[in-house]
């Protein structure tokens, strides 16, 4: 999407916006090795600063860690990103040329950024099978959702990622009768079947058993490289079985960044975490 | 494909075959058997049944909005009313100078009223075809419009409650006026025939019971087919997590919008077959309350089964008939119990004590 | 049915032209009396000497013939006697009579089929008497016409301010040479300005008829500070043509500064009409918010849709009918005791709703919102069944009957006066309380975060009940504000739950304060668009309006901020 072109996506304020269908994702250009730019990003809520000049940049294929104390902003940062919450100034692109800030939830999903929420939310009332079907990269207007046939490559791809997130036996159970950490996966697989350029991975091992947090840390070794990956976690062990690069995130804005050993011994993260 | 809704799906088919016996065998026995035979239904009985169909048909529309998209209008009565008006403009122009006023063109209302000229929303209404589709596009575009707004902004629940009955309840108070001309106060009645048949005879009486019972049917199979695909999939998901699906790149509005037009104009088809089997049609079926009766049919039946519905919708409006024959007083007690005992004690509609919820299997 | 309509037209058309005659008619017969008196006036006063007392006076107005009566009014007007102007006054409402027994006259109310009579010319009471023990004084159209003047005369020397002023206003339309007269003696003598104000008026009005010039401009001049619809009607009449295409008024420049007087007022009259319409706007957004009131806080505060609110107030609006039925004497002071008793009562209504049903129901809005309903349904069949479907009227007392007339284009009705009032004192009450007491901390406290207050050892369970009984209370109260506006009958909720919804979400939900602003702008706007497209026309732009607002902006006017309503 050029500049100067009109942004054609909707929101509350353009109100015919929605008419145009985005075709952002066709166009990304990462010409530059960056896939995710946020500069100067504020958000505030009520006087309260969620967000305060936050400057992040991701590299295609990046695994990329965020930690930082309670209220730290990162999961205000990830509503930002996914157009849940509009900043009150700042910038967002996808690439170079894509400004999120333009597009609403649903196109950026489709546009290829796509989000594990915090608390996991799969469709319990759905078999695991469904919720991956649902969740898979095709056009997802109503009418073609309606007429919507499974062809044998998408029957395919569903096996592959059922595979991935290893919930093969369980492919026709409710997703409201998984454990905790099957449905932790099943939400990772539900983001692999849309196909996305970016995965945000909100506190994926949070209520997850050792040898589950294992099979985790595994799962998102795999996918990185062939997606870009912003993982918050509070766990500590895990972060450090993943991390390449670690960026501390401290009232709204970020602290430091650099890998975890480094990060681990900045005496200003030490106070921030343990206080003076 | 899974074994999650085989009861709902049993027990559904089961009311769709009690739903076709009645259409096909209230008519085969008022043919076969004589007037006064015990087996012959009074017209009485018939178009009450073909009334009971067409309830049930509205029903079936708002348990697919609300039982599968969570969307609780309490305006769904509007649209109802609005098919039912469409066609009640039909059979008033059909009346021609059979009217009080014998005046071939104009409603007898509109020359009360000293109105030399029909309005230019009375044109066309001449034409059976033209009156049919507008049965269905008529509420189809107020839904649209109105469900885009609300569904665009995102006021969803008790907000969207409280605005669709707001909306039905504007309309009841404009159809109320003479000036919006559609009768005023006493809205559209004294009707006479129906595609040149006279409207009070049997042999009317049991074809509109048929094509109601016909349309129930092919409704409910429509309706059942949409809810197995991935549209129906996507919008009960819609239901359970809205935000989450908004997440995985789906337009929820565009969902909820295209499941809402379509009830409202089912809800239309079931409004433009009642009306001639009442022989009236006036602005009280605006009424908040009425679209409020709906909700208890799809509650008390069981929403989100479909069939429920229409289990309701005849056991509340039988429960009605009888109980405002007897002991007026006692039906809206009897309609307030209702409210409240099940919501409290039956989550699941009467529907949900006989048959078993897939999901534990 | 459209048969029975026609009918019904051509009787309303029939007693229209019944009203409209009836002025007709007593203008002629004005004209008439005016005539007579002038006549009786010359011919007969010389030839019977005048009464010496005011006994024989009264004596020969009993007595007496038309004419003879007619010159004994005058006269008595004349006395100064004390007793004149009561004696007057009973000849005129027909309750002058004379005892048969001795010929006495005496004053007589009718009472229970008979009549209290008391003395004409002591007041002393005497007793109750029957029907047949007294005759009536007949009365004529010119004598009517004469009692009137002669009590206005007798008014004008009156003691109390108010009375004079009444007397002189009622001269206004019908002032002729020998009123003018009249007045001017009086003018001499008379200190207070309103009443100097209003007889400068009849006198200007007067002048207008003058063949000079000069007089006519200065009585203009005088007019224009006047906010008079009849100084407004003489004026158009005067810069209009008459039949025969002639200007009434011969003079233009007499005719430019009338109309320069006419837009000056009419400029008053459309400023007056402004206001009365924002008032009226005002005090029918005061009616909404007390009928909304009672919602914010159980919607607002905790998130409970209770579509049985209408009925409360229903419940209300017929403890005040129950009140003036168990004290049929004190219709005033019943009103005011309804105030509390309603509060208690749908309380008391509301907190078993809550206990009973909502309390299972919390985070199922949908839910409670259709449980609530079958409660209306339940209570509206109740109050039909106990005080029948039929609307009950209840009596507006007297202090708020009536209106506040400020001037010919401006008068306020005391009910919707007392009510604006009242609408202001219980959402200042209602503000305190949920501000200063300790309820209102615990209310605040489990709105904004519910599991935060039960940590905190906030019962939570009593705290809704309270709150909701609160609610309910207020909507009672409001019930008891409608009953002395509009019918009291089943109904009474159901007309107004879909507007209160409207004013809460439109204000924004969980602020009293949107509430109110949201009430009144609702009321004056309907209330602006009622001239121009009728009321119910106006009624369903404003829901129209209202429901393009809420998609718009969801959270209403002025929305809760903050993380917790991103969710």
């Amino acid at each position: 999407m050029n500049g100067s072109e009109p942004q054609t996506d909707q929101r509350q304020d353009k109100p015919f916006g929605f008419m145009v269908q985005p075709r952002a994702s066709n166009r990304l250009d990462v010409t530059h090795g960056t896939i995710l730019y946020l500069e100067d990003v504020s958000v505030s809520f009520d006087g309260f600063k969620a967000l305060n000049g936050l400057c992040l940049y991701i590299d295609v294929g990046e695994l990329r860690c965020l930690i930082g104390p309670n209220g730290a902003g990162k999961t205000t940062l990830m509503d930002v990103i996914t157009g849940k919450t509009r900043p009150d100034s700042g910038s967002v692109f996808f690439g170079q040329t894509i400004d999120l800030l333009q597009m609403d939830e649903p196109a950026i999903a489709q546009a290829g950024v796509c989000r594990k929420f915090q608390k996991p939310s799969v469709f319990d009332g759905l078999t695991v099978f469904e919720n991956l079907e649902l969740a898979m990269k095709t056009d997802k207007g109503a009418w073609a959702t309606l007429f919507h046939r499974l062809g044998s490559e998408q029957l395919d791809r569903i096996a592959e990622v059922l595979q991935t997130i290893g919930l093969q036996e369980y492919a026709s159970r409710p997703a409201g009768a998984l454990s905790h950490g099957q449905k932790q996966w099943l939400e990772i697989g539900m983001l692999l079947m849309q196909e996305p350029k970016v995965m945000l991975v909100d506190e994926p091992v949070a209520g997850m058993t050792h040898h589950e947090i294992d099979r985790t840390a595994e799962l998102l070794l795999s996918l990185q490289g062939k997606h870009s990956i912003i993982v918050v976690e509070h766990d500590m062990a895990f972060v450090r079985s993943i991390a390449r690069k670690v960026t501390v995130l401290h009232e709204g804005s970020v602290l430091t960044e650099g890998t975890m050993d480094e990060v681990q011994n900045d005496p200003r993260v030490i106070q921030v975490y343990l206080g003076d | 494909m899974n074994g999650h809704s085989f009861t709902n799906h049993k027990a559904g088919s089961v009311v769709i075959a009690l739903v076709a016996a009645v259409t096909v065998l209230v008519p085969l026995c008022n043919a076969v058997f004589p007037d006064g035979s015990a087996l012959h239904f009074s017209a009485y009985t018939v178009s009450l049944l073909g009334k009971y169909m067409t309830f049930a048909l509205l029903g079936l529309t708002l348990d697919l909005v609300w039982g599968y998209c969570g969307i609780l209008a309490l305006g769904h009565g509007a649209f109802f009313a609005l098919g039912g008006y469409a066609i009640g403009m039909y059979l008033m122009r059909q009346i021609g100078n059979r009217g009080v006023y014998g005046d071939p063109v104009l409603p007898d209302f509109m020359v009360f009223l000293n109105w030399k000229e029909l309005p230019w929303y009375w044109l066309g209404f001449d034409q059976f075809w033209f009156a049919s589709l507008m049965v269905l596009i008529v509420p189809g575009s107020l839904a649209f419009v109105f469900g885009w707004l609300a569904f665009r902004s995102r006021v969803t629940g008790v907000y969207l409650s409280i605005i669709t009955q707001a909306l039905t309840y504007a309309l009841m108070l404009a159809f109320f006026r003479n000036e919006m001309g559609f009768g005023g106060n006493n809205g559209l009645t004294d009707f006479k025939s129906i595609l040149g048949f006279t409207i009070q005879s049997e042999a009317v009486r049991l074809a509109l019971l048929m094509i109601s019972g016909l349309s129930l049917i092919g409704a409910f199979l429509l309706s059942r087919w949409i809810i197995k695909t991935k549209l129906g999939r996507v919008v009960t998901a819609v239901r359970d997590q809205e935000s989450r699906v908004r997440f995985l790149g789906y337009r929820v509005e565009m969902f909820k919008l295209w499941l809402f037009v379509f009830a409202a104009m089912l809800a239309g088809l079931a409004g433009a077959l009642y009306v001639p089997q009442v022989g009236i049609i006036n602005p009280s079926e605006f009424s908040p309350l009425n679209s409020l009766e709906i909700v208890v049919w799809v509650a008390l039946g069981g929403r989100g089964t479909l069939y429920g519905a229409i289990v309701g919708a005849v056991l509340v409006n039988y429960g009605k008939t009888v109980l405002t024959g007897l002991l007026p007083e006692i039906w809206l007690f009897t309609l307030g119990a209702a409210f409240v005992l099940v919501t409290m004690f039956l989550p699941r509609g009467l529907v949900g004590l006989l048959v078993r919820d897939g999901k534990e299997s | 049915m459209k048969a029975n309509s026609m009918v019904c037209s051509y009787l309303w058309l029939s007693v229209l032209l019944l009203v409209l005659s009836v002025p007709c008619m007593a203008q002629g017969n004005a004209v008439e009396a005016a005539v007579s008196e002038l006549a009786s006036e010359r011919t007969e006063s010389r030839v019977d000497p005048l009464p010496a007392s005011f006994a024989e006076a009264l004596t020969r107005l009993l007595r007496g013939n038309i004419k003879e009566r007619e010159q004994i009014v005058e006269h008595l007007s004349t006395t100064g006697h004390p007793r004149a102007q009561v004696v007057l006054e009973a000849l005129l409402n027909g309750e002058l009579f004379e005892l048969k027994a001795d010929g006495r006259p005496v004053i007589g109310a009718e009472n229970q089929g008979g009549y209290a009579i008391s003395d004409a010319l002591t007041g002393d009471a005497l007793g109750y008497v029957g029907r047949g023990d007294i005759a009536k004084i007949n009365l004529t159209n010119s004598l009517r016409v004469t009692l009137r003047k002669a009590i206005g005369r007798l008014q004008l020397r009156s003691g109390d301010a108010a009375s004079r002023l009444a007397a002189v206003n009622a001269m206004i339309t019908s002032a002729d040479d020998k009123t003018l007269e009249l007045l001017r003696t009086f003018e001499a003598t008379e200190r207070d300005e309103r009443v100097l104000a209003a007889m400068r008026l009849i006198f200007a009005l007067h002048d207008l008829r003058s063949d000079h010039k000069s007089v006519r401009l200065n009585a203009l001049d005088t007019l224009k500070e006047y906010n008079s619809l009849e100084v407004y009607n003489r004026l158009s009449v005067l810069v209009d043509r008459d039949d025969d295409g002639h200007f009434v008024e011969p003079d233009a420049d007499v005719r430019k500064k009338a109309k320069s007087v006419l837009v000056k007022i009419d400029a008053r009259r459309q400023f007056y009409s402004a206001v009365e319409t924002v008032f009226f706007g005002l005090s029918l957004g005061a009616v909404l918010v007390l009928a909304a009131i009672g919602l914010a806080i159980t919607f607002g505060v905790m998130g409970v849709i209770n579509m049985a609110h209408g009925e409360l107030m229903m419940l209300g609006a017929y403890t005040t009918y129950v009140m003036q039925q168990i004290m049929p004497e004190y219709l005033g002071l019943s009103v005011l005791l309804a105030i509390p008793a309603a509060f208690v009562i749908s309380a008391a209504v509301g907190i078993a709703i809550e206990r009973g049903i909502i309390c299972f129901l919390y985070g199922r809005p949908l839910e409670t919102l259709l449980a609530t309903f079958g409660v209306s349904l339940f209570l509206q069949q109740t109050v039909r069944s106990i005080f029948s479907p039929l609307n009950r009227s209840v009596t507006t007392p007297e202090w708020m009957s009536g209106s506040w007339q400020i001037n010919d284009f401006l008068s306020l009705t005391w009910n919707r006066f007392y009510i604006l009032l009242f609408c202001l004192l219980v959402f200042t009450v209602l503000l305190q309380i949920l501000k200063r007491t300790r309820l209102g901390l615990e209310v605040r406290a489990v709105a904004q975060n519910r599991n935060m207050a039960k940590a905190m050892g906030i019962p939570t369970a009593r705290v809704d009940a309270l709150t909701f009984g609160l609610g309910s209370g207020i909507a009672g109260v409001a019930g008891v504000a409608l009953s002395q506006i509009t019918n009291v009958g089943p109904n009474l909720g159901q007309s107004y739950i879909v507007d209160s919804f409207m004013v809460v979400v439109f204000g924004g939900v969980g602020n009293l304060w949107g509430t109110l602003v949201a009430g009144f702008s609702l009321g004056i706007v309907n209330k602006m668009l009622e001239p121009h497209a009728g009321a119910v026309l106006a009624k369903i732009l404003v829901l129209v309006f209202i429901i393009l607002f809420i998609q718009k902006r969801p959270r209403g006017l002025f929305p809760q901020k903050g993380r917790a309503t991103e969710a």
